[in-house]
């Protein structure tokens, strides 16, 4: 099935088989290998994108079903050449051990601190409950998505 | 002498795919009725796709036709009218976690959708899926139980049917719901006093208690509860139902039975706890042995019951 995906603000047209997976999509046809394959299984979230820019599990989502939508991975984040704040953040506070889970970790604090600019711990780590990671890395994760916010909101303001 | 190079198999052959499928997504109710009526049995529909795809790749599920009713309009909005709270098929376990219509209408409902899952799956994941997936493990199905909600499912020849969801949840993995038919809505009762009353307080309230070893995880023990109260200030509706403790999610009639007409004590909730406990027969398994589940049925009925209660006074 001929389908054409906005990823990263490029339009991308392809055949696909209907059962390819999102993530696989994105991986193999597109080579964008930012997003990463754990579980299979809908548990672990290192597969996470943005699909309209709500983040979804791309192991479970076909390919199919974003025809004409809108994809954000972890290569989309950077504007012009900057790393977004939560890029920025991640190194600021070590948010990463083995940085398995970091694009989807990323992916989710940019989605949060958008709707919440300033969250609070629990927030966070409610935010993240559906990402895992294998370094148990959690502290320094919560504190790169509430950084990323306290500079997202301090370049909005200059 | 030859160095003999086992390669590892490319990752593809060892990923989890499901079967070829063919793939429509009709932009119309009617399309999506009639692929129904035409392909019937080998149908299944894909709404947020967060249990169905994990089944398809478990090769548990293997549809010949795929129908995505994504792009369906007016599919997804959560709405009051003719005594009812209405949720439709395409509205998010994370729609009804912000819906402030439900927050104020259905405490049960508001109680469980956060412990739906995970966030993530919750932006996908619809209630009207899970209770048409009817896992036994599934949250959902034991809110409607509690709440006497109502599936309305359309058919192109059959026109609208509406049904009772006790009547809709015949066993696990299996429901009602005809081959020719999709889910449209699902509607809960409002509140007996909403009903005459359009701000009159609840007199009302509902509760999810949900044990789980990790977010995501299915219930190892869940308890919807849903309580009502009359004009002399007894218990006017009851309703029980018990998540992964039983071959499908469990109405327990005898202990609503034996609320409905009367004042609420502790002594009582005590008693409908203790039938919860002996109604249902869990499996012991990695999540805990059948005894430990027996028992969390106990505690969690009679703290659900307290909590609806709590709501009900207020």
């Amino acid at each position: 099935m001929q389908i054409t995906v906005t990823v990263n603000g490029a339009e991308h047209s392809a055949d696909v088989e209907p059962r390819t997976l999102l993530v696989d999509f994105i991986r193999n046809d597109l080579r964008l290998t930012g997003t990463h394959i754990g579980c299979d299984t809908t548990a672990c979230g290192v597969c996470t994108v943005l699909l309209d820019g709500t983040p979804v599990k791309s192991c479970t989502v076909f390919a199919v079903q974003a025809n004409g939508r809108s994809i954000t991975t972890v290569e989309g984040l950077k504007q012009n050449g900057d790393l977004h704040p939560i890029q920025v953040a991640f190194k600021e506070e070590h948010g990463l051990q083995c940085g398995f889970c970091t694009p989807a970790m990323m992916l989710v604090g940019a989605k949060l601190i958008e709707d919440n600019p300033n969250p609070t711990e629990d927030e966070v780590r409610w935010a993240i409950s559906g990402n895992l990671c294998r370094c148990t890395g959690y502290v320094n994760i919560v504190k790169s998505i509430q950084l990323a916010g306290k500079m997202a909101t301090a370049g909005s303001d200059s | 002498m030859l160095a003999v190079i086992t390669r590892a198999r490319p990752a593809m052959e060892v990923r989890m795919y499901p079967r070829a499928f063919d793939y429509l997504a009709p932009e119309t109710k009617e399309e999506v009725l009639d692929v129904l009526a035409e392909r019937g049995d080998e149908v299944k529909i894909l709404a947020g796709g967060q249990s169905l795809i994990p089944m398809m790749k478990l090769r548990l599920a293997s549809p010949g036709t795929l129908v995505d009713i994504n792009r369906v309009p007016d599919l997804d909005s959560i709405s009051i009218g003719n005594g009812h709270l209405t949720v439709q098929a395409l509205v998010r376990h994370n729609d009804i976690v912000n819906s402030e219509l439900v927050t104020t209408e259905n405490a049960a409902m508001a109680s469980a959708a956060p412990w739906i899952s995970d966030p993530i799956v919750r932006n996908l994941g619809t209630l009207a899926g899970s209770v048409a997936h009817h896992d036994p493990e599934g949250d959902w199905a034991s809110v409607m139980l509690a709440c006497g909600a109502q599936v309305v499912a359309e058919s192109r020849d059959g026109g609208e049917r509406v049904i009772p969801i006790t009547e809709f949840l015949t066993d696990m993995f299996t429901t009602s719901l005809q081959p020719t038919e999709m889910i449209t809505e699902v509607r809960v009762p409002r509140y007996t006093s909403r009903t005459t009353h359009e701000h009159a307080p609840p007199r009302g309230g509902g509760n999810y208690q949900k044990l789980e070893r990790k977010v995501g995880d299915y219930a190892t023990v869940g308890v919807a509860t849903h309580l009502e109260l009359g004009d002399d200030g007894g218990i006017s509706k009851a309703g029980i139902a018990l998540t992964s403790v039983y071959s499908h999610n469990l109405k327990v009639t005898e202990a609503e039975h034996l609320l409905v007409g009367s004042h609420a004590s502790d002594e009582l909730f005590a008693e409908a706890a203790e039938i919860a406990k002996i109604a249902c027969t869990p499996a012991s398994d990695v999540r805990g042995s059948a005894e430990y589940k027996k028992d969390m049925v106990r505690v969690f009925t009679e703290r659900g019951l307290a909590a609806s209660l709590a709501l009900a006074q207020r």
